[in-house]
């Protein structure tokens, strides 16, 4: 057993926000970042969704971590992953049909995130209970940030809107909705997050 | 009149250029920015990737439609998809090990990055959201291989020659691999159209 790491919940909303933020840091889990982000609603869901799945997925391999058997531990931890994703997968179904109809695909691929399996490995499977749920909503509230920039900057510059209400009276830039115009937001985004680290402190840059 | 077979065809290439998964549904692009620095990677990936899809939309059709189907448990298709993939993979992984080494030495470390991969779960479940039949599936299969490979190899060789280019200092690195993926997937818009099904 490593040794347990006492964190407020504080410190890991901050280490999951801003040090070790999935998408802008990390560079993980690109997928949901760009496919779901071409409106803030569906950005929101989606990075709401995740937040769930994470604090749910930390919390129950840690509380199971005693008894789950080193050599078999990866399968164990899709098993979970996957249980709460269908969880996830069912509700919103069931709750925001309209938004599921738009990122159904995403969220069931939440199963396949680095980023979820990565913190189980690394964070839950050698930790209490309390500090788990607090890493986990601190990496998912990350995550929720990273989407909600990234979506609120599509929509507001790609559709003139915000939230589905029409903002800006102008001819919007169109290309930001459509797919090209997501790697091109996000790639400007990455770069400016670069460019604000560098000229305030002296962090690592993403990517590397 | 439409045969079986140009279906068939009509399928791979909307699923290779026109729906392709990387710049049109964006999956798989942690491995499609991690592996497209280097040519000779991006081509053992590809290889790797097409065979393991067909593989996987082959296994899960049985699967989903043999056994969960009559059963009565397709809302269980997110566990059981990733688990008859993590079998196949693993699976493949011995059976190449034994049977070609020289190829195993080659590309099996792509086959243990690629059992937690999106596109490889997309595939099974668009197959099952779509009810395609056997052939279908497999031939969606080997179109979404066949795409992420073009993506991946177009990717690969437009990285080497950005290595010479003086890139500004904040977009080194991901930021300027994803401005250059957003220039392909544009150009990529311009299949659209091109066949509906």
């Amino acid at each position: 057993m490593a040794q347990a790491t006492d964190i407020t919940l504080w410190e890991a909303i901050k280490n999951g926000v801003i040090k070790d933020n999935t998408i802008f840091k990390l560079a993980l889990s690109l997928c949901p970042s760009i496919a779901v982000t071409n409106s803030l609603k569906n950005g929101v869901y989606m990075g709401a969704a995740v937040l769930f799945v994470q604090t749910m997925v930390n919390i129950t391999i840690s509380a199971m971590r005693k008894v789950i058997h080193p050599k078999v531990r990866l399968p164990i931890f899709m098993l979970v992953i996957s249980g709460w994703v269908t969880v996830v997968n069912m509700v919103m179904a069931a709750m925001a049909p309209d938004v599921y109809k738009e990122v159904g695909l995403y969220i069931q691929l939440i199963v396949a995130f680095a980023s979820i399996l990565a913190r189980a490995e690394m964070f839950a499977s050698k930790n209490n209970i309390r500090p788990s749920m607090y890493d986990g909503i601190g990496m998912g509230l990350g995550f929720l940030f990273a989407l909600t920039v990234i979506s609120f900057f599509r929509e507001l510059v790609g559709k003139g809107a915000l939230w589905g209400h029409p903002l800006i009276n102008a001819k919007p830039l169109l290309i930001l909705v459509l797919p090209a115009g997501g790697f091109l937001s996000v790639g400007i985004l990455m770069a400016l997050f670069n460019w604000l680290d560098a000229r305030y402190s002296t962090g690592k840059t993403a990517g590397h | 009149m439409h045969s079986e077979f140009t279906k068939m065809f009509e399928l791979i290439i909307a699923a290779s250029l026109i729906n392709n998964f990387v710049f049109t549904k964006f999956l798989g692009l942690c491995i499609f920015f991690g592996v497209s620095k280097k040519m000779e990677t991006a081509v053992g990936m590809s290889i790797t990737f097409t065979a393991v899809m067909m593989l996987g939309a082959a296994a899960n059709w049985l699967v989903f439609n043999k056994i969960m189907v009559p059963l009565d448990i397709t809302f269980l298709k997110i566990i059981v998809f990733i688990g008859v993939i993590a079998g196949l993979v693993q699976a493949s992984d011995t059976i190449m090990r034994k049977i070609a080494p020289a190829l195993y030495y080659k590309l099996g470390i792509y086959l243990a990055l690629i059992s937690t991969n999106c596109i490889i779960l997309a595939v099974p479940l668009e197959n099952a959201a779509e009810h395609f039949s056997f052939v279908e599936s497999l031939a969606f299969g080997l179109g979404s291989g066949i795409g992420f490979g073009l993506a991946l190899v177009i990717m690969a060789s437009i990285r080497e020659k950005l290595e010479l280019a003086d890139v500004p200092a904040p977009f080194r690195g991901l930021p300027m691999a994803f401005i250059v993926t957003g220039l392909i997937a544009l150009a990529f818009t311009g299949f659209s159209g091109l066949i509906t099904i």
